[in-house]
């Protein structure tokens, strides 16, 4: 589904450039669960916003579900991600004068589905996170957990190829990062990529496979057994 | 553009923040709002003065001998000619461009002696030899009966054309006027028509003519071939000024008068005058819109600052948009949209109120009779659709620069902004 051959990237900072990426080689199967792993500096976000296209590479290929991802004006890369891609942020990101329904269409939207399809779709996706009472309420109205299910949501209506997921459950009580876990491994079970960007061991031993980053390169790449976030609910 | 979304969206942002977007629209607002009063203000002036021109040829000078100032060919200055009723022919052979040539003869006038008599009833009134053109040159309604024909020249018959006020001093109220006679300085004139000017504006001898037929007027008032003045109305795309010099020297020649004699033939030129009161109008109507753009102009700067501090307060919500897939272009859309909307919005309500006012306004010269000067101020159409074609303009510029500023930022910078 993913691969990338000998990635770089460095950010200018003032007169010296700060090498961030420093040669990654990767690639995810469909249907894998992938934990990167790494602390803060090590480039995960870095790697996480390129594999998104929010981001260019300095050098290296990067091929999704057999296109490569090259020269990509705005245009195209919008596009993209609207296709290929879902993303469920650490801070959530949700529209905050639209309804969770709203948000949860949002991508539907830009893909030119018709207004009253999109409805159906994001009521769809809502009852799948289990929040299909609460889709006519603003996200001020939510709950940090109900926030993260809506962003879920979002991120799945548009059916992507991958879903990235930056640090989902950083800025969640424990109990309800497992029930966000337990959402996300559901999804996974249904067969969809998942890349998930965490510090948490706890929230990386939840997924199929660890990448270790650190300084720029991989240092450590696993497969382990899953922990299934549903015997902590 | 005819998205329900997107329009939710656009009212969802304007109605966010009330007062910031009324404030905002407050500036263009005015602006039309000024450009519109000014530019009826204008109208009004520009009615008032046509009003005093009427429905005159304006194409026309009159023209008048005067005496000789150059001695010329062994004649002697300081002596007097006057044009002949041969004069109106040969202009008519000689000079291209001529639409009316009408030669006139007065008597009487200005607080003169009673020269019109009727029964016991008298006055003082203008008399007026004319050619039937005159009435196409000096519009009048006739009233009743009918004016001076070519028959009535031809046959030298005595008839007159009487103005409202005459019929009044010498007949009484619902007295029978057509085919009655008055006696002018001793000659009966039977009575074949009444006329009024409509556009007289106050001046209280324009109802106190009597039209009679040139030929008879010459004969009976013992004129020979001699012309008072004449009055001559060029066609069409030709101004007069342009022709009357052509015309003076003509004339000048066949009355053996020195070419460079200025002071032998005066005039007064119409068109001259008028012509410089349609540039007074252009000049008003520049203004007019000089003022209001500018004023406009600073209300589109006071729409496009705000509409880059939304863009600002958004730049987030812009990042996750974008990460969700929406294009550039659909955001500067967005942004652009928003702009015209509110630059339409506002501006109808200028448009709106101007109009309103200036009904207002309309109201109150209506019950106050008429104003010297100025009358009726409006706009037409064309003038609004300018001002909404001014206003789509504009609010496209003024949400030019925010919505490039809005796809300016990175999407990954957009997200990491709080």
């Amino acid at each position: 589904m993913i691969q990338i051959k000998n990635l770089h990237k460095s950010y200018k900072m003032g007169s010296n450039s700060l090498h961030v990426l420093k040669g990654i080689d990767f690639s995810v199967e469909e249907g894998e669960l992938v934990a990167i792993m790494g602390s803060s500096g090590s480039g995960k976000s870095t790697l996480l916003n390129i594999l998104g296209m929010l981001d260019g590479a300095d050098s290296g290929d990067y091929v999704l579900d057999g296109v490569p991802i090259e020269n990509l004006n705005e245009t195209k890369a919008a596009q993209y991600r609207n296709k290929f891609l879902g993303f469920v942020f650490q801070s959530f990101n949700l529209i905050n004068y639209k309804n969770a329904m709203e948000n949860v269409a949002l991508p539907l939207y830009y893909q030119k589905v018709g207004r009253k399809e999109r409805q159906e779709k994001a009521l769809k996706y809502l009852g799948q996170v289990g929040l299909k009472e609460w889709a006519t309420h603003l996200p001020s109205e939510l709950s940090g957990g109900q926030k993260q299910r809506v962003a879920i949501a979002r991120a799945m209506a548009a059916e992507p190829k991958v879903l990235l997921a930056d640090e989902p459950t950083g800025a969640l009580d424990s109990k309800t990062s497992y029930e966000v876990m337990d959402l996300i491994q559901k999804i996974n079970d249904d067969g969809n990529t998942i890349l998930v960007v965490t510090h948490e061991p706890d929230i990386a031993d939840m997924c199929k496979r660890i990448v270790h980053l650190k300084d720029g390169v991989i240092v450590e790449d696993k497969k382990i057994k899953q922990v299934r976030a549903s015997a902590y609910v | 553009m005819f998205n329900r979304d997107r329009w939710t969206e656009i009212l969802q942002v304007l109605t966010a923040n009330w007062f910031r977007t009324v404030l905002t629209a407050f500036g263009v607002f005015w602006g039309i709002f000024i450009l519109i009063i000014l530019l009826a203000a204008g109208k009004g002036l520009e009615n008032g003065i046509r009003a005093d021109f009427g429905d005159i040829a304006t194409n026309t000078m009159f023209m008048w001998s005067q005496g000789v100032t150059k001695s010329y060919k062994g004649l002697p200055k300081d002596r007097n000619f006057n044009f002949k009723v041969e004069d109106v022919d040969a202009l008519w052979d000689n000079i291209p461009g001529l639409r009316y040539v009408s030669p006139r003869n007065q008597s009487g006038g200005f607080q003169g002696n009673n020269n019109v008599i009727r029964g016991l009833k008298s006055g003082s009134f203008s008399i007026y030899g004319d050619y039937p053109e005159i009435i196409r040159q000096q519009p009048m309604d006739i009233t009743s009966g009918r004016f001076i024909n070519h028959s009535d020249i031809r046959e030298n018959r005595k008839v007159a054309v009487i103005g409202t006020d005459v019929r009044k001093s010498l007949y009484d109220k619902g007295e029978e006027v057509l085919g009655t006679y008055i006696k002018v300085n001793g000659v009966n004139f039977m009575i074949i028509g009444t006329y009024h000017k409509s556009n007289a504006n106050g001046n209280n001898q324009a109802q106190q003519d009597i039209y009679t037929p040139f030929t008879t007027f010459s004969q009976v008032f013992n004129r020979a071939n001699n012309v008072g003045w004449m009055a001559i109305t060029a066609i069409d795309g030709t101004p007069i000024t342009v022709l009357k010099e052509q015309i003076f020297s003509f004339l000048k020649e066949r009355h053996t008068i020195h070419p460079k004699d200025l002071r032998a033939i005066g005039h007064f030129d119409l068109f001259e005058q008028f012509s410089r009161v349609v540039r007074l109008f252009g000049a008003l109507e520049f203004v007019a819109y000089f003022v209001g753009i500018l004023v406009l102009l600073s209300g589109i700067i006071g729409v496009s600052n705000i509409m880059l501090i939304v863009v600002k307060e958004r730049t987030k919500e812009i990042g996750i948009r974008r990460a969700l897939g929406e294009g550039p272009w659909s955001i500067k859309k967005q942004v652009l949209m928003e702009s015209i909307f509110l630059t339409i919005i506002s501006g109808m309500a200028g448009i709106v109120f101007g109009t309103l006012l200036i009904y207002g306004i309309n109201y109150v010269l209506d019950m106050n009779g008429p104003i010297d000067m100025f009358a009726n101020p409006n706009v037409n159409l064309g003038v609004v659709i300018v001002a909404l074609i001014i206003l789509i303009v504009s609010g496209l510029l003024a949400g030019f620069i925010p919505a490039n500023s809005a796809i300016r930022v990175r999407p990954i910078e957009a997200l990491r902004s709080e």
